[in-house]
């Protein structure tokens, strides 16, 4: 990535490097001092109650939100330094969303296309093929000529896991990624989602799916009102819950 | 006309005249079509039969061609104008957000009628005077467009700024997190679908501009209005001679109503996404 400023201190093995992050809207503290850490290859699941500020830490790594204060390095890129280039850095951040967005007017081919050319300048044959092979990889080439609007919210939140990796991203964030799936379809993306982790992606993961922090994460990240309350290896967190909040939360979210 | 404005935030807004589609009972038939056709048989059987009507109608026709050149040339720089300034209008440069707004709520609180002889005989002759051209060299029928693509752009910037606004923040930030610049999420991903969303507000204006020329007898252009009213003025005869108007606007915009129905079923563009 050219023109981005390198980082002070050793990129090191750390993908994403967060450092006393701030995000206030107007009043209101959304996030009050969070540091974290992200090796390469390691999978971060941040779980916590609605409110707690883990969407907007996660929208400040590829700067959607601009943090008030704070930093943020993602592969020793300073993302959030004044002379960064914001294109360039979303370019390596690929992100999913609760509401899928993807492009109503385009197919499910044509929304994997879009960015590869306009972004990365690949020609129409070369991002084609690469839509084409990462449909494949999320299991959903057969509906390749199909709009959104036809396909189920799986299968399309599955599209929308593709368009990202068509970019060829260094690290991935998942913003609820299935919070807004009938139960039914939940496991299809969240398999896509095993599988890129089991195939060493790099992966930011915002979620209430504690079986996917189980299987698939290498740190769980509980986050109340704005900070960080408890981390460490899931399996821990989940039979040992130090702090009271996090109990309290398990036992809200597990209780059924 | 079966009117609803289309509105742009109700996703099941009706297109500027719906002209049936698929007709399933005696219900959906479009009867007023029929009374429409009627009147418009009736002038036209007077016209062919009655030598009062064929001469106030071969007086007329000669400003035909004038009043759609004068609507499509003024529409074509009206869509500029009104994208340009929809834009402007949203932007969140300060100094470009309320030059926008200026311009619209200027346009948008005075009359039409006002803005057409404002235009024409204040505004141009100043900007001759100004830019140093030769105020007789703008004709009048030019100065008649530059009117109507000022008025009209300010009231399509509002269908823009609207549609823009209507699709969805998930969609410009779906396109940003993959690196696209906010040039490219607007062109790429923003105006497609916002275009499709305003074509029934656009159609509507377009209908409405071609109404509007009729104001344009003011600055003495020869459309078909000016050449009734000048017909009258030597025949006396108005009910041999208006109604012969009246029917040659009502096909005008009914033709482009169709015209326009036909399109958005032709294109899908009533398939909601």
């Amino acid at each position: 990535m050219p023109k981005a400023p390198r980082a002070q201190h050793a990129p090191g093995p750390e993908m994403v490097v967060i450092e006393n992050l701030h995000k206030r809207f107007g009043p209101v503290r959304a996030v009050d001092g969070v540091s974290l850490k992200v090796e390469t290859g390691q999978v971060v699941v941040i779980v916590g109650p609605s409110g707690s500020g883990k969407s907007t830490v996660l929208r400040c790594i590829n700067l959607l939100e601009t943090p008030s204060a704070g930093n943020v390095w993602v592969d020793g890129i300073h993302v959030n330094a004044k002379n960064c280039d914001l294109n360039t850095v979303r370019a390596e951040v690929g992100m999913v969303f609760q509401g899928f967005n993807l492009f109503p007017h385009l197919t499910a081919l044509e929304n994997v296309m879009l960015a590869q050319r306009l972004v990365r300048g690949r020609n129409k044959t070369e991002a084609r093929e690469v839509a084409f092979a990462q449909l494949l990889r999320v299991g959903i080439a057969e509906k390749a000529n199909v709009y959104p609007r036809h396909l189920s919210g799986g299968q399309q939140q599955r599209v929308a896991i593709a368009r990202s990796l068509a970019m060829n991203p260094r690290v991935m964030l998942f913003d609820e990624p299935t919070s807004a799936l009938d139960p039914e379809v939940i496991n299809e993306v969240l398999d896509v989602m095993l599988k890129l982790a089991s195939e060493g992606m790099t992966m930011v993961v915002v979620t209430h799916e504690m079986g996917f922090a189980r299987r698939a994460g290498n740190q769980l990240v509980m986050m109340d009102e704005g900070r960080i309350v408890e981390q460490g290896a899931p399996d821990e967190i989940f039979a040992n819950p130090r702090e009271e909040r996090t109990r309290a939360f398990f036992a809200k979210i597990l209780s059924h | 006309m079966a009117t609803p404005m289309g509105n742009l935030m109700d996703p099941a807004a009706v297109p500027p005249a719906d002209f049936g589609g698929k007709i399933r009972s005696w219900r959906d038939f479009p009867y007023w079509l029929l009374g429409i056709a009627a009147i418009l048989g009736w002038i036209a059987y007077l016209v062919t039969t009655e030598e009062r009507y064929e001469n106030a109608w071969d007086r007329i026709i000669p400003g035909l061609r004038l009043t759609i050149e004068t609507t499509i040339y003024a529409f074509a720089i009206a869509l500029v104008i009104g994208l340009i300034a929809g834009l402007g209008r949203i932007s969140r440069n300060v100094v470009v957000k309320n030059v926008a707004t200026f311009y619209i709520e200027v346009i948008r609180g005075v009359p039409i009628l006002v803005l057409i002889i404002t235009v024409a005989f204040v505004v141009v002759p100043y900007a001759a005077e100004t830019f140093g051209f030769d105020n007789n060299s703008l004709d009048m029928k030019w100065r008649a467009i530059i009117a109507l693509a000022l008025i009209y752009g300010a009231y399509l910037a509002e269908i823009f700024r609207a549609g823009i606004q209507s699709i969805g923040r998930g969609q410009t930030e779906a396109g940003r997190a993959l690196g696209m610049t906010p040039g490219q999420t607007m062109r790429r991903i923003v105006l497609p679908q916002a275009i499709r969303n305003m074509t029934p507000a656009i159609g509507n204006d377009a209908i409405a501009m071609l109404k509007d020329t009729s104001l344009l007898s003011v600055l003495a252009v020869n459309e078909i209005t000016q050449n009734s009213r000048k017909y009258v003025a030597t025949s006396f005869d108005s009910r041999g001679t208006y109604p012969i108007l009246f029917a040659i606007y009502l096909t005008l915009t009914v033709s482009l109503s169709l015209l326009l129905s036909w399109y958005r079923r032709r294109f899908g563009l009533d398939d909601r996404a």
